[in-house]
């Protein structure tokens, strides 16, 4: 799906038509370089790359230095490719254009994709949502424990893919369908409703679902 | 935090008086039924504010019929028509969480007297 590149600024609220309480996330969105395209004949698909946050030289690999050269660009810290789904066209984005947040509009809907806030190595009951065991009645030293992983004879193993303690979060994580309450194209700022994964300042990928 | 700010500075509200914990106010809030709109009044202390920015809001709490009543209402609600002071209190608390189970005497607040030169 097409879209941007952005920055999660941090939560707040504000008031919808009636009056009510709305929770917001602001994102940053864009400004986005159109750095080149991918093309079906060219490359096997069909993809808009995006550059965000231009930087100095010594901040960019040489590898990367030479494809900027190469497309006449800017230098940039974050380069994205955004492949259009079935009825999107990226024929309308020209290269070398700079995409901002009036890129889209109030009311429509986006999928935001992040990096979720990393938890370390997390028990069950955090992770997985166990409920763990009785604070008394006789449980001893296994309040947040997990319980049986599996049984004895048979199978005599344990089943991959059972629910234990481990790392969680700073993994990818998109949250689809959320609505685009206001765009401040003054500021370069976009409001959904509800939250997104990540940190504040995190870097998110803002993309159109219609 | 700044560019937070700037998100709802269209929406806070500058007209209201400077209303403080302990005071007795009247919350004029608008309610909307059907397309009918009419306002409602509710009458009582002020126990607490908390939040800022657009998200500030304080606690109102009546007794009505014997039975403690408590409201939360976001201070910048478009749904508040208007918030008039009965009686400023003098308090040494930033929230009245005593009140709730002040009983008698103990659940009243001196009048604050302004000073008037």
């Amino acid at each position: 799906m097409l879209g941007l590149i952005g920055k999660k600024v941090g939560m707040t609220q504000i008031f919808d038509a009636n009056g009510k309480v709305m929770p917001v996330t602001v994102i940053k969105a864009g400004p986005c370089h159109v750095i080149c395209k991918r093309t079906i004949e060219e490359n096997g698909y069909d993809a808009v790359q995006l550059g965000y946050e231009e930087v100095i030289a010594k901040k960019v690999s040489n590898p990367m230095q030479g494809h900027f050269k190469k497309h006449n660009s800017p230098l940039f810290r974050t380069v994205r490719e955004f492949r259009p789904s079935f009825d999107q066209v990226s024929s309308d984005i020209e290269i070398g254009s700079t995409l901002t947040a009036d890129y889209f509009t109030a009311d429509e809907y986006v999928t935001v994709v992040g990096n979720s806030k990393g938890r370390g190595f997390a028990g069950v009951v955090k992770r997985h949502k166990f409920a763990g065991f009785e604070q008394s009645h006789g449980v001893h030293e296994s309040y947040r424990g997990g319980g049986s992983i599996g049984q004895c004879a048979q199978p005599s193993r344990v089943f991959k893919g059972v629910k234990m303690a481990g790392h969680m979060g700073n993994a990818r994580t998109s949250i689809k369908h959320l609505r685009i309450v206001k765009v401040d194209i003054e500021n370069g700022l976009i409001m959904v409703k509800g939250a997104i994964p990540g940190h504040r300042n995190t870097l998110v990928l803002i993309h159109k679902e219609q | 935090m700044d560019i937070l700010q700037i998100v709802g500075r269209d929406q806070i509200r500058t007209d209201f008086p400077d209303y403080r914990v302990g005071d007795t106010v009247k919350v004029h809030y608008k309610i909307k039924e059907g397309s009918k709109e009419r306002i409602q009044v509710f009458q009582g202390i002020v126990i607490q504010k908390r939040g800022a920015g657009i998200s500030k809001s304080f606690t109102v709490r009546k007794v009505s019929n014997g039975i403690g009543v408590e409201r939360i209402f976001p201070q910048h609600s478009p749904n508040i028509d208007k918030l008039e002071i009965v009686r400023h209190g003098q308090v040494r608390r930033a929230k009245l969480f005593y009140l709730r189970s002040a009983k008698g005497k103990a659940g009243r607040i001196k009048e604050r007297r302004r000073f008037t030169a």
